[in-house]
């Protein structure tokens, strides 16, 4: 780029100049990107800290070490006395477990060579700082797992996302393959009423949804949250038919001459070319199933064994209150699946996101 | 949207050369296919769209309720009426609409600052960063809320902590503080940018080289081209999710809920709007007085829309020029 800048600072400037400016300029936008990164993200790392901590390590308020840190103890002569750091009169500080307390001065015994017997040493112990040691919980992800009844949930979570997905498909593609390829009277004006229920807020059309599926007694079941997928999703069909309509024509105009029906046409012709906007739509809608937090709550309201993961966890830091460090353990499994898949298919995924934000 | 009217099947009507008769049932017959092939869409879009919404609207004419079994009771305006003097409908409203006040411009601003920012000549490794900048919005609202909970404790939580470092003797307890909670909120709603951010930078990466090379040649720094060229280049995607930030503050109820256990406390500083419909319906069962508040926030989220797009035609700029 610099190459055909004509600004005069950097054309009479030395070659080198103009590099090493371009190298100066790259380094700090890269270092400003990286803190804001840092910025950004540093809500996981205190979440995952958390998770790791015992219930005696997350005591104390702002002086509490950030690590899941506990206090070093040693035992001397069957008892457990706390380590503390403790400078000496050679200038070293060395870590030592506090035997007797004293105001003016206290014994404490090193933890390395425990025959040699108290060491007397004057002054406050209340000055010293404690010696910690660095203790992951690990056994929090298992205790969450089980109080939680992760596998129920992952299982419900999946029923409702999978079956979903699989009528949000079927449903989009067929609209999608209507408005892409076949001649209906008012086509646009149709299309125009599908972009318009984009932007119209849920609630509206919320009550009257809940008392319908309360009167045919779908409620305290998961059928309100898979059922309405199949009737296909304007997100959805906006992405698949911006998809379609790229497809050449050619190819589905040769198969209708040598007799094949529209919908053979649209399963062995449009779907097997339309592969990474299908997987796009897929993976909306299981991260959106996954996240789905309102409906869950209405509708499987009182329903333990039918909840997902999202409401689920809710229903859990709603019980156990103070349980942070169970509550963080959650928070992280609840995460990785949505995260993995991401990982494993972010190209994808972000194409799908850019077709539908950026084409409308 | 580009309209895409050739009918599908004049070509191989073309080859079949058959005479009028035949084209015109083959035209009725594609016809039928499109419209077995829309026929999901249409019976979903009554079935949980249109039927809902004309029903909500008599719903707020009536006492309907799910819990009694007595019949449904037409009472004239009497929800219209109560709306206006609800004390905690107009306290909700306030609520939701200032929050989106701040919560809506910085909505735009941080994606936008981000995606200038990946969009920067100068980064290095660029593929790295997207994915990553995109990362949080991938985490479950539940997990999302619950891991900002602990980051913003106002004990132990990272951010006082760091505030602390950096002189702050006080920082603010950012969930129990009402004149805090708001900027808490706008804070977790950081996580929630990565599609505004993706869709500013894709739409970024469009825009004609040639128009930046020709301010080089006028002698343009990087903001003034930022500002005339890459902001009215991008101005129909920077409306697009302005439109789905304030649609989506009308319907914001998932963080503020979980995040006050649904009680909207300190002070109700944040019960918003979408929690007191909840309250109002599925806690006490008021389907009457529910869908009048749904329909309200329905009129004005239509109003806010219609709003912004009436200033549309000001500043943003369709290259197409549809």
């Amino acid at each position: 780029m610099a190459a055909v800048n004509v600004n005069p600072h950097i054309n009479t400037s030395p070659f080198f100049g103009a590099q090493l400016r371009k190298l100066a300029i790259g380094a700090s936008v890269t270092l400003f990107a990286t803190i804001i990164l840092i910025a950004y993200l540093l809500p996981l790392g205190n979440m995952t800290t958390i998770s790791l901590k015992s219930q005696q390590q997350l005591v104390g308020s702002t002086d509490t070490p950030i690590l899941p840190m506990s206090a070093k103890v040693f035992v001397y002569e069957d008892k457990e006395y706390e380590v503390f750091q403790v400078p000496m009169q050679d200038g070293t500080v060395k870590p030592l477990a506090l035997v007797r307390k004293g105001r003016q001065d206290s014994d404490f015994v090193d933890p390395d060579n425990p025959d040699a017997g108290l060491i007397n040493w004057q002054g406050s112990w209340r000055t010293l700082e404690p010696s910690f040691v660095f203790e992951p919980h690990f056994e929090n992800y298992p205790r969450a797992w089980e109080l939680l009844d992760f596998p129920l949930l992952f299982k419900n979570t999946l029923v409702i996302a999978l079956t979903g997905m699989i009528g949000t498909l079927v449903s989009s593609i067929c609209v999608a393959y209507a408005f892409a390829r076949f001649p209906i009277p008012g086509k646009n004006w149709l299309f125009l009423v599908l972009i318009g229920t984009i932007i119209l807020p849920s609630q509206v059309t919320l009550i009257p949804t809940y008392a319908f599926f309360a009167k045919i007694g779908w409620t305290g079941t998961q059928l309100p949250l898979i059922v309405p997928h199949f009737f296909a999703n304007a997100y959805n069909v906006f992405l698949l038919r911006q998809f379609f309509m790229t497809l050449p024509r050619e190819l589905d105009e040769a198969a209708l001459i040598d007799g094949a029906g529209p919908l053979r046409v649209l399963v062995s012709i449009i779907i097997p070319q339309a592969w990474p906007a299908i997987i796009s739509v897929g993976m909306f809608h299981f991260i959106f199933a996954w996240n789905d937090y309102f409906g869950p709550l209405i509708y499987l309201l009182g329903e333990p064994q039918l909840q997902p993961i999202s409401v689920g966890v809710q229903v859990f830091n709603f019980q156990y209150g103070p349980n942070p460090e169970l509550i963080q353990a959650t928070s992280l499994m609840a995460m990785v699946l949505p995260l993995l898949i991401f990982v494993f298919a972010q190209k994808i995924f972000m194409r799908g996101v850019v077709i539908t934000g950026v084409e409308k | 949207m580009s309209p895409t009217n050739s009918a599908p099947g004049s070509a191989s009507l073309e080859a079949s050369a058959s005479g009028r008769p035949k084209r015109s049932t083959l035209q009725q017959q594609q016809r039928t296919w499109g419209w077995i092939f829309l026929s999901p869409w249409i019976f979903g879009f009554f079935a949980f769209t249109a039927l809902p919404i004309v029903a909500s609207l008599i719903f707020t004419f009536t006492d309907f309720s799910l819990t009694s079994d007595q019949p449904i009771n037409g009472v004239g305006l009497r929800n219209w009426q109560k709306l206006f003097s609800d004390p905690l409908t107009i306290h909700s409203l306030g609520v939701t609409l200032k929050f989106a006040l701040i919560a809506v411009p910085i909505g735009i601003l941080i994606p936008l600052g981000m995606a200038a920012l990946l969009n920067s000549k100068y980064l290095w490794g660029k593929r790295l960063w997207r994915p990553l900048f995109y990362l949080p919005y991938m985490v479950p609202a539940i997990s999302s809320v619950f891991i900002w909970q602990s980051f913003l404790n106002g004990q132990t939580g990272w951010l006082n902590r760091m505030l602390r470092n950096f002189g702050f003797a006080n920082p603010p307890n950012w969930l129990q503080d009402e004149t805090a909670i708001p900027i808490a909120l706008v804070l977790i709603g950081t996580w929630g940018v990565g599609n505004a951010m993706l869709t500013m930078l894709a739409t970024m990466q469009g825009v004609p080289t040639e128009l930046y090379e020709a301010a080089d040649v006028d002698g343009a720094g990087p903001l003034t081209k930022f500002r005339r060229i890459t902001i009215p280049m991008i101005s129909p995607v920077i409306f697009y999710n302005l439109v789905l930030s304030v649609i989506g503050l009308m319907q914001y109820f998932v963080i503020p809920y979980v995040i006050t256990r649904g009680t909207g406390n300190p002070n109700q500083s944040a019960y918003f709007f979408n929690m007191h419909l909840y309250k109002t319906a599925f806690t006490f069962a008021d389907m009457g007085y529910g869908s009048t508040l749904a329909w309200f926030i329905f009129i004005i989220a239509l109003a806010l829309t219609a709003a912004l797009f009436a200033t549309s035609r000001r500043w943003v700029y369709y290259a197409s020029g549809d």
